[in-house]
């Protein structure tokens, strides 16, 4: 006899021969027809409270697991920020329901220096929370064994690589940051590209490497910046950026990138780019993924460890403290570029720099001469700093204050290795080089002594770096000769 | 920015002229073209070479070097070396370097010749009058 409840047959009743071993007679069949059709509901009923329960002990097991996947993340996420004085570092963080594997980090060294981590774990819940407690632990361990970003992550992804589930792999951006510097060197294993905030306009941090996880033994690219004072980098998940709107439109990178630029106050940066995901996402959304941003600012005013990386122009009669070069006669950063040290990149760096300043700075005769200086100064950074070896870049700023552009060339050579400095510069003598008593060699330092207002050279353990500085005002008649050059 | 590799072509202007055009670049790289267009010049007897440099764009320490090692070999055959074409501001490094002491510069081609005219016929002149 079966058991219909909305024309589905839900079950049967099934029936032996009586006892009596008569045939069911048509009361019997009759009766048995009610009860079929009374028990067949209840049966629906009892069977939908079954199903019910089951959904909800499976809805209340996907809870407790999201529960834990978000204890695991919100516990192993700094819990304080580190305190830099000069800086502001502003992260934010908002799992979405299923809690993807977005973490980040930071990791103080005893000199002074940052590590600062942003990461993307494949997956979502319990699995991705665990691979993301394990990548922070190896890249804990890994960022104290190597003091490279490109190194800590060819570590971390060897250390990982062995254990991460198949068809799993974490994306981070790892930095070393130096605050007293504003320098920032970093490596990248298949992470969105941070943005730079520059005074100038918005640059990507690019540095290539594979995922952690996704290959064995990946190389990572390493890279280098410099944030000035009031400069700012920004670094995300793909939450933010793969983020839809109710026309399935994507929030995408042109539109953060295009955010960054119209926006200059770092410190106001998240919550301004979290009022335009708002915005673009209209009420109701369900976030998608996870939302991560960290944002290092460099205050414009310097903290009081802020002994900065300032250029020195001789507007430090206008700096009575040797700092604070964005008051007064302030310098501005308006780009850097690295450049690999081969013959013939110095004309790189004169188009990179004649580009930045444009042609209403300098008169076009200064400009050849700042053009020549460069290129001189950067063919000895290659030369002597970097013996041309293209892995070791040239690292080349241009700045300008009220008064004066400056540009800065740094090397790898440190000290004692750029070969002509000030100190042991033997001034070229045309008639001894062709006399054969000098070589023919041996014009760059005079050149540029020659070319620019003032040129400015210093070194620390790690780099040699020359200034450039170029009055704006044209010098007058009888001052043209008065070039100097200082020794930081 | 595409770098120019020199590339010097030499005409005989005239017995004992020689011009070396010079296009592109005068850097390290410059060193054969720049040598192998002064061997070519001085394979017939010439007493002046022309610099033409009016196709020049960018000359930097290491193409001074190269100047300087011209000019040193031209010093040492008696040849005269003259520059044309160059512009302000590689006037104003030959002058740095002092190397617009040792070869007189011109801010064209035909001024030059017609200077290295007057120039001979006046040591032509000077070799007949007064014996020196």
């Amino acid at each position: 006899m079966p058991l219909v409840s909305q024309n589905e047959l839900i079950g049967v009743l099934n029936l032996g021969a009586r006892m009596s071993e008569q045939d069911y007679s048509a009361d019997d069949r009759g009766l048995l027809n009610t009860l079929a059709s009374q028990a067949a509901p209840a049966v629906r009923v009892a069977q939908l409270v079954r199903e019910q329960r089951e959904r909800a002990r499976e809805r209340e097991r996907i809870e407790q697991e999201l529960r834990v996947a978000r204890l695991i993340q919100q516990t192993l996420l700094p819990r304080n920020l580190p305190v830099l004085p000069g800086w502001n570092i502003t992260p934010y963080y908002q799992p979405a329901r299923a809690v993807g594997g977005d973490f980040y980090d930071f990791i103080p060294f005893p000199d002074g220096r940052l590590g600062v981590v942003i990461g993307d774990v494949t997956d979502k819940g319990v699995p991705a929370a665990l691979v993301m407690a394990t990548t922070r632990s190896i890249l804990r361990t890994a960022a104290q064994e190597e003091r490279s970003p490109g190194k800590t992550l060819e570590r971390a992804n060897d250390l990982l690589f062995p254990d991460i589930p198949e068809k799993m792999f974490v994306t981070c951006f790892y930095a070393i940051l130096d605050p007293a510097s504003g320098h920032l060197r970093y490596a990248n294993a298949g992470h969105d590209l941070p943005y730079q905030r520059r005074l100038a306009g918005v640059t990507e941090l690019r540095a290539t490497g594979m995922p952690l996880g996704a290959m064995p033994g990946s190389r990572y690219e390493e890279k280098e910046t410099i944030l000035a004072r009031g400069e700012h980098i920004l670094l995300y998940s793909d939450g933010l950026v793969e983020a839809h709107n109710p026309s399935y439109a994507m929030f995408g990178f042109p539109r953060l990138e295009t955010l960054m630029g119209q926006h200059a106050d770092g410190a106001t940066l998240i919550e301004f780019l979290l009022a335009q995901l708002n915005d673009f996402t209209g009420e109701g959304w369900e976030q998608e993924d996870d939302v991560t941003l960290v944002a290092l600012q460099r205050l414009t005013a310097p903290g009081p460890s802020g002994n900065g990386h300032s250029p020195s122009p001789e507007n430090q009669a206008d700096e009575p403290d040797g700092g604070g070069y964005m008051r007064g006669g302030a310098w501005r950063l308006l780009n850097e570029w690295s450049f690999p040290s081969a013959p013939g990149n110095e004309r790189l760096a004169i188009a990179a720099v004649n580009e930045a300043l444009g042609d209403h700075l300098l008169s076009p005769r200064r400009r050849e001469q700042l053009a020549s200086a460069i290129a001189e100064a950067t063919m000895n950074a290659m030369e002597h700093g970097n013996h041309y070896q293209p892995e070791l870049p040239v690292m080349v700023e241009a700045l300008v204050s009220d008064t004066a552009v400056a540009v800065r060339i740094s090397d790898e050579g440190g000290l004692g290795e750029g070969a002509e400095t000030p100190d042991n510069y033997e001034p070229p003598d045309l008639a001894a080089k062709l006399a054969g008593l000098q070589t023919p060699r041996g014009w760059g330092l005079f050149l540029i002594k020659h070319l620019v207002d003032e040129m400015r050279v210093s070194a620390d353990e790690k780099r040699h770096t020359v200034e450039l500085i170029m009055r704006l005002e044209e010098p007058r008649e009888g001052e043209a000769s008065d070039h100097a050059i200082t020794h930081a | 920015m595409p770098s120019r590799t020199l590339e010097a072509r030499v005409r005989h202007h005239r017995p004992r002229i020689a011009v070396i055009e010079l296009h592109g670049e005068i850097n390290g790289f410059a060193e054969a073209a720049l040598n192998d267009a002064y061997a070519k010049a001085t394979d017939q007897q010439v007493e002046t070479i022309l610099l033409n440099f009016a196709d020049v764009d960018y000359i930097n320490s290491n193409g001074i070097a190269l100047i300087v090692g011209l000019l040193a070999k031209a010093r040492a055959s008696h040849t005269r070396l003259l520059a044309s074409g160059l512009s302000e501001h590689y006037i104003e490094i030959f002058t740095i370097t002092r190397l617009a002491d040792f070869m007189t510069i011109f801010p064209d081609e035909a001024s030059a010749i017609q200077s290295d005219n007057a120039s001979s016929a006046k040591e032509s002149q000077d070799d007949g009058g007064d014996g020196r």
